[in-house]
């Protein structure tokens, strides 16, 4: 017996355990209140996203991926997505081809090491560990970035739902959010911007972060070439809410408040997401923008 | 992590290629964001090998004008550099452009950098040779910041970027001239080497404060081996060095402190005045004790107990608290039941093995196992038998009692769920190996962890859900909180296993086998291992907030009582620390080993001991 365990059981002169008799025998004797919102069967992540280039861009640096997926077998049943905002920046299209590698090889790592073992439910197959395949896949990306738009960067933010559990792996300043079933929009993500930073050490307030020279700085980014390292975590899904994916394009721009009105009235998650479009454009459109709605599987009460 | 500083941009220049009808090249020796470093010999001087570094730059600008204007500032700051003379500076020998690229030529060194050297290595670098390094930095620095006309700030002080050559002397390397070849400022534009720059930096202001920081951004890394790079920006306030290696002498933490702060004003005014710190520092490190590993050491001789009771064998497992008695099993096959308030003993129930099993109350009985094969049920008000039910093997897991049944493990392979009332199973569900970990009763299921490494879920109506298979027995007991299962494993490591698909989230390594069943706090996930050191992980993201080092092994776990953490070690301290930093408030020291788990009430800590006691101590 191990060392560790010999303290605990046993003595030196343990006695052997009997063999064993009895034969296995099994046992016998147990928003969201929006009225076009109903539970259903079986449980469903139900998305929509929308995209505009602005009114003062002349190119879409922003990339997407929205892959929902509904499996009820013999072996499971459970809702799996995978949402993906990148928001590319560097001249000479770098920007385009950099959030556009990020978004690519991001989906493919989680679809090859992820979605794949599970639709096939291959139980013999080395089930991944889900916070480092997400980690990986943001490395991944990086990598290829390096290659393929050398000067060129991107911020990247990917969710994974997987049954009750999202997981997230974040760099830069697009942002995730939820909205819980009782209407609360919460932040899901950290800004790695600049300003960001000195706000939250006290240097400077929030009005003077919004109008700061710096304040598109980023400290972490993809395509950099430093070591870094993505936030990764889990939680529990807003039961009953929403999740909402965004670039700066949409939060810089859109106040809180109408996005969320946005979200709790409208009746499809893409025509949400065309609605907070629109208003940024209304608000001037200085930036690219992405939206990903993704209403969570509707419970019944 | 995988991306360091190394781009995929191949080398382009291969071994045997000539450059410029001069450098014959040997080999890359790094690759940069902004090209390669290759080994070449200058043919310049036939008889003899002469070894230079040739610094490759690539200049990615479409527009003729911006590259134009690229090629002209390098050429100027190169040439700026080429009339340095200082033993920490590598020489330049030379530079042009060609073909879209410009290069550096610098004299080759012989050794490694200090991102290399920390890699190479496992433990903390020694803090003479620290000290050493930092030394000639000042000394460098200074050389810059006083040279005429203009001072020189470096603003790329970081370990990639300081050489130690084979003599043990710094040369730095790579003046930032890259920086030319960057590209312009766009909206979001990122920065590179940022952990190690100073606030102002970003605001473009160069100061000779800046390279003091950033030498005292470097410092910090090499002491505590945590990369500025991937912590948020001016956070090393939140990483203070001796909480990280207890081994650095305060008056260095503290030159350190002085070089990293957050005005400019505040740190150190000349690298001069940074030296002399250091030198003091140096001095009296040679005459301060080492620090114990334990931290700041509490006296124990204040720590009474208000009593204790001795059994007539050790105890292993861990007491349980219900209504003001304390239940406790001894290897001395007795339960025993004392009174809470004085330990005064009230009963005592025998059984006809040694008992590791932590008991439960439950309407007015006690039920544990024994290695005696059997599960127990006594009453509470007599010690009296009510029933007793039978496995294959001893006893060693805990029970669980849940939805009305029992579930407890056994050396016989099986998981048995008993009623509790009838005293009959209710069906068993077969593991293959020994099970010595406590059930978890949750929404709809069990979660059982066996010696074969599996941790198992298990509907209540006896039908498998989903298994999970680490790579060494789970001993341990699973704990649940918001939907993920933590479990440990004598593989050395923390799962975060969800509860309904048996997938898992995230793994934590440990430094050796843990036995510990983790604690649930809030936020955070406490456990012990093998290697003597309490560890406190957040759940969600699986980032070590804190660790606690013991003289010994941990197979006990964590309890979280009010703001403090109590665990025992083999060492035969109970610790009670604050739980939300790790801060040793006081240990109580036993006779021997502690393997059991603590249990709380009314601020009174109840903990056994292998020294045949049960100890209560104030909380």
């Amino acid at each position: 017996m191990s060392r560790i365990t010999q303290r605990l059981f046993g003595r030196p002169k343990a006695e052997k355990s009997a063999e064993l008799t009895r034969p296995l025998r099994l046992a016998t004797p147990g928003v969201a209140s929006a009225p076009w919102v109903r539970p259903s069967e079986p449980p469903q992540l139900f998305a929509g996203c929308a995209q505009s280039i602005g009114l003062q861009r002349n190119h879409n640096e922003d990339g997407l991926f929205v892959l929902t997926s509904t499996l009820v077998s013999n072996k499971s049943a459970a809702p799996f997505g995978l949402y993906i905002v990148a928001d590319g920046m560097g001249g000479h299209r770098h920007g385009e081809v950099a959030s556009g590698a990020a978004v690519r090889v991001m989906a493919s790592y989680v679809v090859r090491r992820l979605f794949t073992p599970l639709v096939t439910s291959n139980t013999d197959a080395h089930i991944e560990f889900i916070q480092e395949v997400m980690r990986q896949g943001v490395h991944d990306a990086n990598r290829v970035i390096l290659k393929e738009a050398p000067g060129g960067g991107t911020t990247l933010t990917a969710v994974l739902v997987l049954g009750d559990q999202l997981t997230i792996a974040h760099v830069g300043d697009s942002r995730a959010y939820t909205v819980s079933a009782k209407g609360e929009l919460l932040a899901l993500t950290n800004d790695h911007s600049l300003v960001r930073r000195l706000e939250e050490l006290g240097q400077i307030t929030a009005e003077e972060a919004a109008v700061h020279p710096q304040r598109n700085v980023l400290y972490r980014a993809l395509g950099q070439g430093e070591p870094f390292d993505p936030d990764v975590s889990t939680s529990p899904v807003p039961e009953n809410g929403y999740l909402l994916l965004c670039s700066d394009g949409l939060w810089g721009v859109v106040p809180e408040e109408t996005i969320l009105r946005l979200i709790l009235s409208t009746p499809t998650p893409e025509q949400a997401c065309q609605g907070m479009v629109d208003a940024a454009n209304s608000a001037g459109g200085p930036d690219n923008i992405t939206a990903i709605l993704v209403r969570m599987p509707v419970q019944p009460a | 992590m995988d991306s360091n500083a190394s781009s995929e941009s191949s080398p382009q220049l291969r071994p045997g290629a000539t450059l410029a009808n001069r450098y014959l090249i040997q080999g890359a020796i790094g690759v940069g964001g902004m090209g390669a470093v290759y080994r070449a010999r200058d043919l310049h001087f036939p008889n003899v090998v002469k070894l230079v570094a040739v610094k490759e730059m690539i200049i990615q600008a479409s527009d003729l004008l911006v590259r134009k204007t690229i090629v002209r500032n390098f050429e100027r700051e190169a040439n700026l550099l080429a009339t340095l003379d200082h033993r920490s500076i590598s020489r330049i020998y030379d530079y042009f452009s060609l073909n879209e690229r410009s290069y550096l030529v610098l004299e080759f060194i012989n050794g490694k950098d200090l991102e290399a050297i920390l890699n190479d290595s496992e433990g903390p670098l020694s803090e003479e040779r620290v000290i050493g390094w930092a030394v000639e930095l000042c000394d460098v620095l200074q050389y810059l910041h006083t040279h005429q006309p203009e001072p020189i700030i470096f603003r790329d002080m970081k370990p990639s970027n300081v050489m130690i050559n084979t003599h043990d002397h710094v040369i730095l390397i790579d003046f930032g001239i890259a920086k030319h070849f960057q590209g312009g400022q766009q909206r979001g534009t990122m920065i590179g080497t940022e952990g190690y720059s100073p606030p102002e930096q970003y605001r473009g202001e160069a100061t000779p404060q800046a390279d003091i920081y950033a030498m005292g951004a470097t410092l910090h890394h090499l002491l505590t081996r945590r990369d500025p790079r991937l912590e948020p920006p001016f956070s090393f306030g939140e990483r203070p060095i001796r909480k990280i290696n207890p081994l650095v002498s305060p008056e260095l933490e503290e030159v350190i402190v002085t070089a990293l702060q957050y005005n400019p004003e505040d740190r150190f005014p000349t690298s001069l005045a940074m030296k002399e710190a250091l030198l003091v520092a140096a001095r009296k490190t040679g005459l301060l004790p080492r620090i114990s590993r334990s931290g700041a050491a509490t006296s124990d001789e204040n720590i009474k107990p208000i009593w204790s009771f001795e059994c007539g064998d050790e105890i292993r497992g861990s007491p349980a608290f219900q209504e003001n008695i304390v239940y406790v099993g001894s290897y001395d096959h007795n339960l025993y039941a004392l009174e809470a308030a004085t330990g005064k003993f009230i009963w005592k129930y025998p059984t006809d093995a040694g008992i590791v099993s932590k008991p439960v109350v439950y309407e007015n009985n006690v039920f544990f196992g024994s290695e005696d094969h059997r599960l127990h049920v006594v009453l509470v008000r007599n010690g009296k038998v009510n029933w007793t039910y039978f496995t294959n093997g001893p006893v060693r897991s805990s029970p669980h009692i849940a939805e009305g049944h029992i579930f407890i493990g056994s050396d016989d392979g099986f998981l048995h769920a008993v009623n509790t009332v009838t005293g009959r199973r209710a069906w068993q569900v077969e593991a293959g190996a020994p099970i010595r970990s406590t059930p978890l009763a949750g929404h709809e299921s069990v979660y059982f962890g066996t010696e074969d490494g599996e941790l198992f879920c298990v509907l209540f109506n006896g039908v498998i859900k989903w298994r999970f298979k680490a790579r060494r027995a789970i001993t341990s007991s699973p704990v649940f909180s918001q939907g993920l299962v933590y479990v440990g494993s004598m593989d050395a490591t923390l799962y975060a296993i969800d509860a309904k698909t048996g997938w898992v989230t995230w793994r934590f390594r440990l430094g050796k086998a843990s036995i510990s069943t983790p604690c649930v706090m809030e936020n955070r996930i406490f456990t012990g291992a093998a290697d003597g050191i309490i560890y406190c992980v957040e759940a969600n993201t699986a980032k070590e907030v804190w660790r606690f080092a013991t003289q010994h092994q941990v197979t006990g776990s964590p309890l979280v009582y009010k703001d403090s953490l109590y665990c025992g070690s083999v060492d035969g301290y109970l610790y009670c620390l604050e739980h939300s930093t790790g801060r040793l408030r006081w240990k109580f020291k036993t006779q021997g080993p502690i393997t059991g788990t603590p249990v709380a009430s009314d601020d009174v800590v109840y903990i056994g001991s292998t020294d045949h006691r049960l100890y209560a101590l104030m909380a």
